[in-house]
């Protein structure tokens, strides 16, 4: 799965905007009269510089493929690193320099 | 005679135990997938009624077109020490969109979330240990969850 990862910083703010690539299946849907297994993300860390400032539960309520915008305090050139995992065991990371 | 007999009965019988195997697939699937998310889902919804009025910004459209995708934001940067933002669409089955523990960073998160139906998104916000929550009504033209 793919993740956007776009942190930009803006007097003393990163801006981080992130867009995960995932299904996020309640396990309620049905097609064709079949239910569909729940598949979505359960947990998201942030990082700032190798520090967590953001460390998220996520339920089935969000949308399909998920954005997040979150704001932290730092300069550009600052490293963010976003980690999730599904409830299928699933991990997905991804590592940005901030512009 | 008694053959056909059977096999309504036979039918009928089928019909019920699929109902109950699906019925009995959904809350088991859930539960065993985020159980613990549902006790946090539940913690919650309790500490909503005890929540006072939050004096923080809750960005919601008051009526969504689409219940798939509706965009929320939820601005305390002006508060001090918040150490989590907790968004809850109260007529989900599991009110609880998403809980951001985001003690290192500022107040502030901005994401999507899907609605069953019409009903009020509730927004908790914890500072320095107390909550408060401010809730808006958001209108659902077209479901997001189930179809």
């Amino acid at each position: 799965m793919s993740i956007k990862l776009k942190p930009k910083a803006r007097k003393g703010v990163i801006g981080i905007k992130a867009l995960v690539k995932h299904p996020m299946e309640t396990g309620l849907r049905k097609k064709k009269g079949k239910l569909i297994a729940a598949n979505h993300i359960v947990n998201m860390v942030v990082s700032h510089n190798g520090k967590v400032v953001v460390d998220a539960d996520i339920g089935a309520t969000i949308s399909k493929n998920p954005y997040f915008k979150f704001n932290v305090a730092g300069a550009k050139g600052d490293m963010i690193e976003l980690k999730y995992k599904d409830n299928k065991g699933k991990t997905g990371t991804q590592t940005a320099k901030s512009k | 005679m008694q053959r056909r007999l059977f096999l309504k009965s036979a039918m009928a019988g089928s019909a019920v135990a699929t109902a109950v195997g699906a019925g009995l697939l959904t809350p088991s699937m859930v539960f065993a997938s985020a159980h613990d998310f549902k006790a946090k889902s539940n913690a919650a919804t309790a500490s909503m009624a005890a929540a006072g009025k939050g004096s923080f910004k809750f960005k919601a459209p008051k009526i969504a077109e689409n219940g798939a995708v509706v965009p929320v934001t939820v601005d305390a940067s002006k508060m001090k020490g918040v150490t989590n933002i907790s968004i809850s669409v109260t007529k989900n089955g599991t009110p609880l969109a998403a809980s951001f523990n985001i003690a290192g960073a500022q107040g502030y998160v901005s994401t999507r979330i899907k609605m069953g139906t019409t009903s009020p998104v509730v927004a908790l916000v914890t500072a320095g240990g107390t909550t408060t929550q401010v809730s808006q009504d958001v209108k659902v033209t077209i479901g997001g969850c189930g179809g």
